[in-house]
């Protein structure tokens, strides 16, 4: 069996899984955000259990519209932080909270060998320490709430071998935009992708995390990262609770199996309005931008700002543009403070905003009025994600929207030095 | 179960931010979201749909967030039955737990064109354009699937598994 094989036999109790199999899978981890809890909550009450199945279990972060934007979300956020003081769940309030993806794994509380299931896309992040992590709707999530358990379809697996050394500028984001590229939205759909490949080995966790989180941007109902020396140091003094690393049998069946040399990539841009609308950096052309918003659940990471700043240091960002940098969490926050990253932002004339998933979305924070384009470090480039629906977002690396916010257009990191 | 309605009529990749925007996910309750359903992609949807109406659109329909407000959204437009190519994961996983119709069917959705009355028979899967005559037959459910649907969604049949139905 594959990695994700082995961890959905093991949580549905069973020696063998094949794909297209359905199972009953106990879940380790549960979470729901301020946008999507509130329907959770709901559904979760016309179960008609009491209780949550176990309130150390049951993660709510407030990350999508808090601090609030406004009254309607105000209430969304203060429904969701009463439900978890009622269930004793974990809950992170602001001054603790950050974007989910970013804090989960930071807090120690998705492990490796996990299920975990999140009423968010994007909680396939997780699939880089090594847990089957996959988004679902609010009243799945409801049900993983008041049960601990969830039906799923075992998933064929893909595997993606990368090899090569990656040239300077090209990150763990551009590895998977250009994965995208090839595959298209629908790539994977249905499919776990597992990374693998001596590239991947040497990635950091932080690389890792960007490509798991944007499986779904291919369709993926996981990705998955096995576990390594890099996995176990990341965990080591994190970890809450004790974890099993399962690994893919040297036999393992794959649905396919793609090969890719990273060390002829370059910074890959998506063009508006699909993640896999992707070209070379090279082959961009004169794209003026208005705002450069670096963070997201994809890159709000500490390796992420530093890659901003290398960038940005000793230059200023353009006049006619607004970069927008948002931490992922607090901690990041704070060991950017402590490192005089924030400092460099700010005298390059970027704004630093407190966590939240924001302008990402087009909730706040950086929204886009009509005809304006942004470079993002985000995951998603749909039809008015940031804004208006004839603006457009296009998405890159923190190195390469920190050299477009100084560029005034899409640019290299390379044109700067 | 049988539906029947006047078709509209999408291409591919259908994402939940079209379905219904973020701006509008400080709401959760199905009414109001209609009321900007498909609003990014077809400004003319929520003046023109009829209760019983389907939508057809081709591949990953629904692709991109797990947000429940989408098929919510589409439910509470009146929108009877969608039938696509094939459906984004979390869509399809959403649309059939809060009891929202869904049908693959690759044929029906390359054909079928909007204003097209088409009629769609869930357990069979057949599916009639009686504007052209037309017969097209759609991916049967698996079996656990069409028991989820026959019970209401996923929190009904969950209330009947732990014997908590009031």
């Amino acid at each position: 069996m594959n990695l994700a094989e082995k961890i959905l036999a093991a949580h549905a109790g069973k020696d063998r899984v094949s794909p297209g199999e359905l199972v009953g899978v106990k879940v380790d981890v549960v979470l729901a955000n301020d946008v999507t809890a509130p329907i959770s909550i709901t559904e979760f009450r016309r179960i008609g259990v009491e209780r949550v199945f176990d309130p150390a279990r049951v993660i709510f972060v407030p990350d999508h519209f808090v601090p609030n934007k406004d009254i309607k979300a105000a209430e969304q956020a203060k429904l969701m932080r009463n439900f978890a003081r009622e269930q004793g769940t974990v809950y992170f309030e602001v001054g603790e909270m950050g974007i989910e993806h970013a804090l989960l794994p930071e807090k120690g509380l998705v492990l490796p060998g996990d299920v975990v299931v999140g009423a968010d896309s994007h909680t396939c992040t997780y699939g880089a320490l090594g847990a089957f992590a996959t988004g679902m709707g609010s009243t799945d999530v409801a049900v993983a709430m008041a049960t601990g358990e969830i039906w799923m379809r075992v998933p064929p697996s893909i595997k993606f071998i990368y090899k090569g050394t990656m040239p300077r500028w090209v990150t763990g984001k551009d590895v998977i935009l250009y994965t995208i590229g090839q595959i298209g939205v629908d790539g994977a759909l249905y499919a776990a992708m597992e990374f693998a490949g001596d590239a991947v080995e040497r990635m950091s966790m932080d690389a890792r995390l960007t490509m798991a989180n944007m499986a779904i941007e291919a369709g993926g109902k996981a990705g998955l990262f096995a576990v390594d020396d890099t996995t176990l140091s990341y965990v080591k003094g994190r970890a809450t609770r004790d974890f099993t690393v399962y690994r893919s049998d040297d036999d393992a069946e794959y649905a396919q199996v793609l090969e890719y040399d990273v060390s002829v990539l370059e910074p890959q841009v998506a063009f508006p309005h699909l993640p896999s609308n992707t070209r070379r950096i090279s082959e961009v052309g004169n794209i003026a931008v208005d705002q450069a918003v670096i963070g997201s659940c994809t890159n709000g990471r500490m390796e992420d700002l530093r890659l901003a700043v290398g960038v940005l240091r000793g230059h200023k960002v353009h006049p006619y543009v607004r970069c927008i940098v948002i931490p992922g969490t607090q901690a990041i926050y704070l060991q950017a403070l402590r490192e005089g990253l924030i400092e460099a932002f700010i005298e390059a004339g970027a704004v630093v905003s407190t966590p939240t998933c924001g302008p990402c979305l087009g909730g706040y924070m950086g929204i886009l009025a009509e005809g304006e384009r942004a470079i993002a470090t985000t995951n998603r480039n749909f039809v008015g994600r940031m804004g208006h629906p004839k603006s457009e977002v296009y998405l890159s690396s923190p190195a390469v929207a920190a050299a477009s916010a100084v560029l005034g257009r899409i640019g290299s990191p390379a044109e700067l030095l | 179960m049988k539906l029947s309605g006047r078709v509209h009529r999408y291409g591919a990749n259908v994402d939940t931010d079209v379905i219904i925007p973020a701006r509008y996910l400080n709401m959760s309750d199905p009414a109001d979201l209609a009321n900007h359903c498909m609003e990014d992609i077809d400004g003319e949807f929520v003046k023109k749909v009829k209760p019983g109406d389907i939508i057809v659109a081709t591949a990953n329909f629904g692709c991109g967030s797990s947000r429940e407000h989408a098929p919510l959204a589409i439910k509470a437009s009146g929108i009877g039955c969608i039938i696509a190519t094939s459906f984004a994961r979390i869509f399809y996983r959403n649309a059939i737990n809060i009891g929202l119709p869904i049908l693959e069917c690759e044929e029906a959705a390359e054909d079928v064109k909007s204003g097209d009355q088409v009629e769609a028979e869930l357990a069979s899967g057949i599916i009639v354009n009686r504007t052209t005559g037309r017969t097209y037959r759609a991916k049967p459910y698996p079996e656990f699937m069409l028991e989820l649907i026959e019970s209401g969604g996923l929190v009904d049949y969950t209330q009947k598994k732990l014997g908590t139905a009031s």
